[in-house]
C-alpha cells in the first residue's frame, strides 16, 4: 500500500465535491433574464378584461406600451390555468388600487390560454383591478423571454426593465419597487 | 402497517451496521464464529427488508393512508398495477426498492460465494454492508416512507399522472434498479480484495465476470425499457433526449461494456489491471452520480425527484466513496501494473484497448455534457444548455469507430494474426460494407455520416456472422454435423465468446434501427377537421372524430384516426389521448404508435375543438424503430447465453 | 529497429490510419452537425422529405434551440403550444431574409445562452466542452500507439 499516492490522489475529488455542494446552493430551474435594464420589448395588443375603474378600458380597445411612457407599468403574464398565479391575484390587484392616483398602470397578459376560460377565471377568483389583454400566438410571451407564468416585469418611467419577477409576487415586493421608480423619477416629469 | 415497516428499517439499520463491523473484525481475528455471526446478520437484514417491501406494498393496495408514503402516492381511484407499481413512483419508495434489491445481492454473494476459503469474500460482502449502510440510514432519517400521518386522509393525489400511463412503467425502474444496485458486487470484490490485500492476483475478477454480465444485462435492457417508455408516453416521437438522467444510466453501461472486453485481456495476459479496476471502481462511482443527480437538484431533469434534505446525504456519501476509492486504487495501484507483454500489434488485444479508449471517451462526452450547465455557471456565472446537438456532434465519430471495431475485433484473434491472414480477414467484411452502402443508397440517405454509419454496420454484421460460419464450417469438416448442430456445438463449446458476438449484432440492430429512424423520419403537424386526410410518407391517416370517456382516475379526451391503406380500406385504427387527472391542471397527452416491422406510425394529440369536429395532430412516420426494442432483446439474449459455462465435450472436440 | 519478423508495417500503419480518421472524423463531425438533416437520434441522416426549403431550414434551427417550457429537448421535437409558436416566430424571421446567427440571437437577447441546445464554441466553452475531450481521445490514440509499440517490442519474461 502505497500511502503517498493514497494520500495525494484523493485531491483530484476536491474540486469536484466543491462543484456539487455548490451546485447545491442555487436553483437549476431558474433563468436569469436578459431583459432587467434593458428597454422594455414593445407591444399592441387588444383588451379582452376591462378591469375595473379607475383602469377601465372598453374590451377590444388596444393598449400600445409606448403610450405608457412616462407611467411605472406593471406587466403580469398569467393564465386560468396556472396554479401559482391564483396566489397572486389578490396582491397585484390590490397593488393596483394602491397606486390608483399615481402615474402607475397595472397590465395583464394572457398567456396560451382562452378567452372564455379566463374572463371566468378572473369572475372566480372575484374580479381584476386592471385590464388584461389577449396576446395571439404568444408573440409577445416570446419577446419577454417567457418560460412559465405568471412572470411579472416592472418597468421604470422610461420603459426599462426594472425588475423581473419568475413566480408569484408579493404586494410589498411590489409596493417596494414601485416606490422605489416613482421616487426616482426625474423631477421635471409632468406627465 | 407503518409501525411494522418502520421496526424492520430500524432493525435492518442495526444489524447492517453489526455486519458491517463484525465481518471485517473476524477476519483480523480469524474468528469464524464470529464471520457465521455477521453472515447471519446479512441475511437478517434480506429478511428485514422484505419485510418492510412487503407492509408497504400491503400499506399500498389496502390503501393504508396513515402511511406517509401511501398518503404521498396512493389514490383509491388508481388501478391495481399502478398502485403496486407506484412503489417506486417516488423518492422514498424509490430508495426502499434499491435497499431491498442491495440486500438480496449481499446476501446472493455469501451464499453463492460459500464454498468459497479466504479473506476476499467477506471483504466483499463488508463493503456491500458499507453501502447498504448508508441506504439504511436514508430510510431510517430524510426518505423514511414509513412516517406516519395523522390525522388520516381519507384519499389520496395519486401517483404522478406520467406513471400511470404505461405498463412499461412496471418493467423499467426494477430492471434499472437490478443493474444499478448490481454494480455494487463487482466494485465490492474489486475493493475487497484491495482491502485483502489479493488484488495482484486475478482471482477477484474471476469471481466478478457472472455478476458484472448479469448487472449489465440489467441496466442495458432497463435503458432500453426507458427509451421504450419514453418514446410511448410523452408525446415527441423521440425515444433519447440526453437528458441529464438518461445520460446517468449510460455512462456505467458504458464503462462496464468497456470493462467486459478488457477482462479478457487480463484474464489471458494479464495486463490493463489498472484499467480494469478503474473501470470496475469507476462503474460503481457513476451509479452513485446517476442517483446523486437524480435526487439531489442541483441539475434540473425529467426524471428529477422532489428535493430536501436527503441531497446532502447524498453528496456526503458520494464524497466519502470518492475519497475512498481514489485512496485504496491510488494506493494499490503499483501492485497492479502491467507486467506481460503483447505478441503483436495486430490482434484482438490491441483492439481491446482501442475499445476501451473509444468507450471511455464517450463516457467523458457524455459525462462533460452533462455537468457542463453546473460548471459553466460556476465558472462563468451564466446558464447554458448541453443538448442533442452537442451530443450528436461529438459522439458521433467515437460512435462511428466503435462500431468499426466491432467487425475488426472478431476477426482478428488473440496473440498474433497468422501470416497472411489479415489482409483477409479485415478486407472481406468490407464486401459488407459495401452492400449495406450500396442498400442505403439506394434508399436514398445521402448523409455522410449516416452512410458511413451503415457502411460500418456492414462491416461489423458481416465479420462477426462470418465467425459464426467460418466456426460452424470447421466443425462440419471435422465431425459431419449438420448447419444447426455445429452451431449449436459452437456455441455450446464457447458461449462467453459467442454470446458475445450476439449481443454484438443486438448493438448493430440498434444502430441500424437509430440511423434510420432518424435519417427517414416524417413529420407532419396540422388540424384536421372530421373525415380530412393527412399523408405522411407513405401512410394515410384521416380524422374519424374526437371522443371524451371518464376512466375512474381521469378524463380522457382523444382523437380517432384511421390508418388508410392505398384503396381507402382502414387498416388500423389510432388513438391518441389526453389525460386530465384531477389532480394537475395541465392534461398528459399520450401518443398511440403503431409498430410494425418497417416502421412506426406514431400520432399525438396536441389541440382539440370542443364540438369535436377538429383536432390538431402531430404524425410521425419513423422506419425500423421496432428493430432497438428488438435489438435490445438480442443484445440481453447474447448476455444469457454469454453466462453458461462451456459445455465439457464440446469444447474437448474443438481443441 | 529489430529485424523482427512479426513486426510490419502495416499495423503501424493501420494505427495512424486509425488517428488520422480521428481527426478527421471530429473535424468533419461539425459538418455533421450543422448540416439540415439533423433529427432526434445520434446519427443525422438525409434531409427530411419536406413540403418547401423554408420548412427544412426551420426544422433545421429549431432542432439547435431549446423549448423554453420543456426539460432540454428542442422547439421542433417539442409538442407544446409555446414550442409551435416559436417554430412560427424562426419561420417568419427565416422568410423576412433573417439569417440564422441573426435568429439565434434574438432568441439570445431574450432568454440568453441557455436557449440554445448547444453552447456557442468559444472562450471557456470552447476550451472545455470541444478542446478537452478532444486532446483526450487524440491523446489516448496516440498513448495506445506508444504503449502497444513498446509491449510488442518487449522481449519474453524470462520464467515465462
Amino acid at each position: 500500500m502505497n500511502w503517498k499516492r493514497a494520500l495525494l490522489t484523493p485531491a483530484i475529488a476536491i474540486p469536484v465535491i466543491g462543484l456539487f455542494a455548490w451546485g447545491m446552493t442555487r436553483d437549476p430551474k431558474y433563468i436569469p433574464s436578459p431583459l432587467p435594464g434593458r428597454q422594455a420589448p414593445a407591444f399592441a395588443l387588444e383588451v379582452f378584461a376591462p378591469g375595473e375603474a379607475p383602469f377601465q378600458k372598453a374590451p377590444g380597445e388596444v393598449i400600445r406600451l409606448d403610450s405608457l411612457r412616462g407611467k411605472v407599468v406593471v406587466v403580469n403574464f398569467w393564465a386560468s390555468w396556472c396554479l401559482a398565479c391564483r396566489d397572486e391575484h389578490q396582491d397585484l390587484s390590490r397593488a393596483a388600487m394602491r397606486y390608483a392616483n399615481a402615474p402607475v398602470q397595472f397590465v395583464g397578459i394572457s398567456y396560451m390560454d382562452t378567452r372564455p376560460n379566463s374572463l371566468e377565471w378572473i369572475e372566480q377568483m372575484g374580479g381584476q383591478a386592471y385590464p388584461s389583454v389577449d396576446d395571439p400566438r404568444s408573440r409577445t410571451a416570446i419577446d419577454y423571454g417567457l418560460y412559465g407564468v405568471p412572470e411579472t416585469f416592472i418597468l421604470d418611467v422610461t420603459g426599462r426593465v426594472a425588475h423581473k419577477q419568475t413566480g408569484p409576487i408579493t404586494h410589498a415586493l411590489l409596493s417596494r419597487i414601485i416606490d422605489s421608480l416613482l421616487a426616482a423619477r426625474p423631477a421635471t416629469e409632468t406627465k | 402497517m407503518g409501525p411494522l415497516g418502520r421496526g424492520s428499517v430500524l432493525i435492518g439499520l442495526a444489524v447492517t451496521a453489526i455486519a458491517m463491523v463484525l465481518i471485517p473484525v473476524a477476519v483480523r481475528r480469524g474468528r469464524k464464529d464470529w464471520l457465521a455471526i455477521g453472515y447471519a446478520a446479512v441475511h437478517t437484514n434480506l429478511l428485514l427488508m422484505t419485510l418492510a417491501m412487503v407492509a408497504m406494498v400491503i400499506a399500498l393496495v389496502s390503501h393504508d393512508f396513515s402511511v406517509g408514503y401511501v398518503a404521498q402516492v396512493g389514490s383509491r381511484a388508481t388501478p391495481l398495477l399502478y398502485t403496486v407499481i407506484s412503489l417506486w413512483g417516488a423518492l422514498e419508495g424509490s430508495i426502499l426498492l434499491w435497499g431491498w434489491v442491495l440486500a438480496m445481492y449481499a446476501s446472493a454473494v455469501i451464499v453463492i460465494n460459500r464454498e468459497r476459503e479466504g479473506n476476499l469474500v467477506p471483504y466483499a460482502a463488508a463493503v456491500m454492508m458499507g453501502v447498504m449502510l448508508f441506504f439504511a440510514i436514508l430510510l431510517a432519517g430524510p426518505a423514511n416512507p414509513f412516517h406516519p400521518v395523522f390525522p388520516v386522509p381519507p384519499d389520496g393525489p395519486g401517483p404522478n399522472p406520467l406513471l400511470q400511463n404505461h405498463w412499461l412503467m412496471a418493467v423499467h425502474p426494477p430492471l434499472l434498479y437490478m443493474g444499478y444496485v448490481g454494480m455494487t458486487v463487482p466494485f465490492a470484490f474489486a475493493l475487497g480484495a484491495m482491502l485483502a490485500g489479493e488484488v495482484a492476483q486475478d482471482s477477484w475478477m474471476l469471481l466478478v465476470r457472472r455478476w458484472m454480465l448479469v448487472a449489465w444485462a440489467f441496466l442495458g435492457a432497463a435503458i432500453i425499457a426507458g427509451m421504450w417508455w419514453s418514446y410511448e408516453v410523452l408525446g415527441w416521437g423521440g425515444y433519447w433526449a440526453w437528458d441529464p438522467v438518461e445520460n446517468a444510466s449510460l455512462m456505467p453501461w458504458l464503462t462496464a461494456t468497456a470493462y467486459l472486453h478488457s477482462a479478457m485481456v487480463q484474464e489471458r495476459r494479464g495486463m490493463l489491471r489498472l484499467w480494469n479496476v478503474n473501470l470496475v471502481v469507476g462503474t460503481f462511482v457513476l451509479t452513485i452520480l446517476g442517483t446523486f443527480l437524480t435526487r439531489s437538484g442541483i441539475i434540473s431533469s425529467v426524471h428529477a425527484f422532489t428535493t430536501g434534505t436527503i441531497g446532502y446525504f447524498f453528496l456526503t456519501f458520494i464524497a466519502l466513496v470518492l475519497v475512498g476509492t481514489l485512496m485504496m486504487v491510488a494506493g494499490n495501484s503499483e501492485q497492479l501494473r502491467t507486467t506481460g507483454r503483447f505478441d503483436s500489434p495486430a490482434s484482438r488485444e490491441t483492439v481491446f484497448l482501442l475499445n476501451n479508449l473509444l468507450l471511455s471517451a464517450f463516457t467523458l462526452i457524455v459525462l462533460i455534457g452533462t455537468l457542463y450547465p453546473l460548471i459553466a455557471e460556476a465558472v462563468r456565472g451564466v446558464k447554458v444548455s448541453v443538448g442533442e446537438p452537442y451530443f450528436d456532434r461529438m459522439s458521433l465519430p467515437v460512435l462511428t469507430l466503435l462500431l468499426f471495431l466491432m467487425g475488426v475485433g472478431p476477426a482478428l484473434p488473440w496473440r498474433r494474426t497468422p501470416e497472411g491472414t489479415l489482409r483477409s480477414r479485415l478486407l472481406v467484411p468490407a464486401a459488407g460494407a459495401l452492400a449495406a452502402l450500396l442498400f442505403a443508397l439506394a434508399l436514398g440517405s445521402r448523409q455522410p455520416w449516416a452512410l458511413t454509419a451503415f457502411a460500418c454496420v456492414g462491416y461489423a454484421l458481416t465479420a462477426t456472422l462470418r465467425e459464426f460460419a467460418i466456426g460452424s464450417a470447421a466443425r462440419r469438416r471435422a465431425h459431419g454435423e449438420s448447419w444447426p448442430v455445429a452451431l449449436g456445438r459452437l456455441v455450446g463449446a464457447n458461449p462467453r465468446r459467442h454470446g458475445g458476438y450476439v449481443s454484438h449484432i443486438g448493438v448493430l440492430l440498434v444502430a441500424t434501427a437509430i440511423g434510420a429512424s432518424g435519417g427517414g423520419r416524417i413529420e407532419r403537424e396540422t388540424t384536421l377537421q372530421r373525415g380530412d386526410t393527412l399523408r405522411v410518407g407513405s401512410h394515410l391517416v384521416r380524422l374519424k372524430g374526437v371522443f371524451g370517456r371518464q376512466e375512474p382516475q381521469r378524463y380522457v379526451i382523444g382523437a380517432t384516426l384511421e390508418v388508410l391503406s392505398r384503396d381507402g380500406a382502414t387498416i388500423d385504427t389510432l388513438a391518441p389521448r389526453m389525460n386530465f387527472y384531477p389532480s394537475s391542471d395541465q392534461p398528459v397527452p399520450t401518443p398511440d404508435v403503431r409498430s410494425t416491422l418497417a416502421g412506426d406510425l406514431y400520432a399525438n394529440l396536441q389541440t382539440f375543438r370542443e364540438d369535436g369536429t377538429s383536432a390538431t395532430v402531430k404524425v410521425i412516420s419513423e422506419p425500423l424503430v421496432a428493430w432497438i426494442w428488438l435489438g435490445g432483446g438480442v443484445v440481453i439474449l447474447g448476455a444469457m447465453i454469454g453466462l453458461f459455462a462451456p459445455r465439457k465435450r464440446a469444447a474437448e472436440e474443438a481443441a | 529497429m529489430s529485424a523482427a519478423r512479426h513486426r510490419r508495417p502495416v499495423p503501424a500503419v493501420a494505427i495512424h490510419i486509425a488517428l488520422g480518421a480521428a481527426l478527421l472524423f471530429f473535424a468533419s463531425g461539425s459538418a455533421a452537425a450543422q448540416g439540415d438533416s439533423l433529427r432526434t437520434s445520434p446519427v443525422p441522416g438525409t434531409p427530411v422529405i419536406s413540403d418547401s426549403a423554408l420548412e427544412a431550414r426551420t426544422r433545421s434551427l429549431a432542432v439547435q434551440l431549446r423549448c423554453a417550457v420543456c426539460q432540454g429537448i428542442s422547439i421542433q421535437e417539442s409538442p407544446s403550444g409555446l414550442a409551435g409558436e416559436m417554430r412560427e416566430v424562426v419561420k417568419e424571421m427565416l422568410r423576412a431574409g433573417k439569417t440564422e446567427e441573426e435568429i439565434k440571437a434574438y432568441f439570445v437577447s431574450k432568454y440568453g445562452e441557455w436557449i440554445l441546445l448547444e453552447p456557442k464554441p468559444r472562450g471557456f466553452n470552447l476550451l472545455f466542452l470541444y478542446v478537452f475531450p478532444t486532446l483526450v481521445l487524440l491523446g489516448g490514440l496516440a498513448g495506445i500507439g506508444v504503449l502497444v509499440r513498446r509491449w510488442s517490442a518487449a522481449p519474453a519474461p524470462p520464467a515465462a
